[in-house]
């Protein structure tokens, strides 16, 4: 036939990825839905939980006659002691980031079992589409849509306040796009890998919920690591939102954190080695349910 | 004939269970060829096999020259495919499907839009190439199907219950199709069904396949002929008795019966036996009111091979919901 030679081994793959991305885009009600959750803790929870205010506005010790400039001062140390930064809506807004990015991510196992109850997959699985290529469309389309919900969640924290580095150069913001990205290939491709015998969406939707909540709350999303309990920190430590909100805070907000090498070594290390049991798991187990 | 397939002892297990048991079969470049069976048979473990999207756990199949265990890849290139349950995107439309799985094929896009154009207009779609899937009627689907399964120009086709759940009129159209492609490209055509009628209608080679084996292959007729043959019905004038002995007495007669003036019997090809009984009765003044020759159905031929009717058949659960929920889309 001489067919072969003329399919590159990444063919189909864009076409594949873009069959997801129409959907979404096409149908703009899911995009709003999923903005609605972090852009709800953003205004909500991020404009009233104002430590800023709770610790100097009206402060005052009967018996102590503090200056109101000395308790401004200490209240600013403790905040930057703790989050980096006086403004902890900024600090919070970088969460949210990664909070759009992880839910997103977490949705591309349903996706594979869509494809596999609705009949799809099996006439995928008929094509010479490359079987890795078949789960890394969904990573793709995974990465694709976080960055861009991503994208506007941080247009909407802008303008409900949040203060970039005043010295952001377009560098720090591709960086910080990538920091999303992998971390989005990395949980994009696990959820993918484990969804790939699975013909039930309950359990992928169980498995979703179960995990999404613990895994915003054991990370440095909403708090520092240090001001969690000695049980939870080692979570935290080895957990891929922590890394990605120690880069995009050191990036966009211009917050002192942890070597930035060592933060893209471990999110680079995860993106590429759960992607790679992906893409080595599909060959074998996606032919037959 | 050259061998467009070759099944050589292809066997499947899931755990104790086998779904198909050695079978061996050929089938040549541009002919029909159908699997006959009821749900459970082994049909669609076949198909899959065939298809590389299941691995054999024993033999293997040489398709198109290509063997599915070690060249998959090769296999899959010159194959088209139309399972059973429906398999387009229903949140696209029918062109981006076809589209979709041209890209899957790496034809290029030029190349791809002129084929999506006609093969639509070949299964009488274009005017809802445009439409959402999920508007689409079961008929409609089925023809897309087929169009998604022609678009790399496949040299075998393999249709999996091509005409599942749809109703008379569709199905006929359906194979109208079938054969207006197989005219247009010399497809060979590999397809199961459980119903008799098509088989025997539009398949040049049938397989009977029951519990995994293969009970029978050959032409609709060689099947009929194996029976038995045609059963004659001849309604007589005159001593009936004695022409019962007569016609006993002719070469290649079985199963004779008598009920009142009708004698009924089974002879091996009855277009050229009964001009011989009717000569055989006149010698003897016996004269003969009535006769029809009636050729054995493929019900029979299944009776026959199988031990039992096929319309009495569900299958194994898990096939019979799958069937049951492929049919509930197709009404949709």
């Amino acid at each position: 036939m001489g067919m072969s030679t003329r399919l590159h081994p990444l063919h189909g793959l864009w076409s594949l990825t873009n069959r997801e991305l129409a959907k979404w885009y096409k149908v703009p009600v899911i995009l709003i839905i999923s903005l609605i959750q972090p852009i709800v803790w953003l205004a909500f929870f991020g404009k009233s939980m104002n430590f800023a205010t709770m610790f100097t506005n009206g402060l005052n010790i009967p018996g102590l006659n503090i200056p109101k400039q000395v308790i401004d001062e200490v209240a600013a140390e403790v905040l930057k002691a703790n989050f980096g930064t006086t403004d902890y809506f900024s600090f919070l807004a970088v969460g949210m980031l990664s909070f759009i990015t992880l839910f997103t991510s977490l949705q591309s196992g349903m996706s594979i079992v869509w494809d596999r109850r609705l009949g799809v997959l099996s006439k995928l699985l008929t094509t010479p589409v490359p079987r890795g290529n078949i789960i890394m469309a969904k990573v793709l389309n995974s990465m694709i849509r976080s960055l861009v919900q991503s994208t506007i969640v941080l247009i909407i924290a802008i303008m409900l306040g949040m203060k970039l580095n005043p010295s952001l150069n377009p560098l720090d913001v591709l960086g910080a796009y990538a920091a999303l990205a992998l971390m989005s290939m990395g949980f994009a491709s696990l959820f993918v890998t484990l969804a790939l015998r699975s013909t039930s969406w309950e359990s992928q939707m169980a498995i979703m919920n179960l995990l999404n909540m613990p895994l915003m709350f054991a990370s440095n999303s909403f708090y520092p690591v240090k001001s969690m309990p000695w049980w939870l920190k080692p979570i935290a430590l080895i957990n891929p939102l922590t890394y990605v909100n120690d880069i995009n805070r050191q990036l966009l907000l211009g917050i002192t954190g942890q070597s930035l090498v060592l933060d893209y070594a471990y999110l680079i290390a995860f993106a590429v080695i759960f992607s790679a049991i992906g893409v080595v798991l599909s060959w074998r187990y996606l032919s037959e349910a | 004939m050259e061998t467009a397939i070759k099944a050589i002892n292809l066997t499947k297990r899931y755990g104790n269970f086998t779904a198909v048991d050695h079978i061996n079969f050929e089938v040549y470049y541009g002919e029909v060829f159908a699997f006959l069976g009821p749900n459970g048979a082994g049909k669609t473990t076949t198909i899959k096999m065939l298809t590389t999207v299941t691995r054999p756990t024993e033999g293997t199949a040489i398709v198109g020259g290509y063997d599915v265990i070690k060249q998959p890849a090769k296999v899959r290139e010159i194959i088209g495919v139309t399972p059973q349950e429906y398999t387009s995107d229903e949140d696209l439309t029918g062109w981006e499907n076809l589209m979709l799985v041209a890209a899957l094929y790496g034809i290029p896009k030029k190349e791809a839009k002129e084929r999506a154009a006609e093969l639509l207009d070949l299964v009488e779609l274009s005017y809802a190439a445009d439409r959402k899937v999920e508007t689409y009627s079961g008929g409609m689907r089925r023809r897309l199907e087929i169009a998604m399964g022609l678009i790399n120009r496949p040299i075998i086709l393999f249709l999996d219950e091509p005409t599942l759940g749809l109703d008379a009129q569709t199905r006929a159209a359906i194979w109208d199709y079938v054969y207006r492609l197989r005219k247009q490209y010399g497809t060979t055509i590999f397809m199961t069904t459980h119903y008799l009628e098509e088989a025997d209608r539009y398949a040049e080679r049938i397989a009977i396949i029951d519990h995994g084996k293969i009970l029978a292959i050959g032409t609709p007729k060689e099947l009929k002929e194996k029976v038995g043959g045609d059963v004659i019905t001849i309604e007589v004038s005159g001593d009936v008795n004695l022409a019962r002995k007569v016609i006993e007495g002719i070469e290649g007669v079985t199963g004779v019966s008598v009920d009142g003036n009708t004698i009924t019997f089974k002879v091996r090809n009855g277009n050229t036996a009964a001009p011989i009984i009717l000569e055989a009765l006149n010698k003897l003044s016996i004269r003969a009111t009535s006769i029809t020759i009636k050729e054995p159905t493929m019900d029979e031929v299944f009776l026959e091979f199988t031990g039992r009717r096929l319309r009495d058949e569900e299958g194994s659960s898990e096939d019979f919901m799958r069937f049951m929920r492929t049919i509930a889309r197709a009404r949709r």
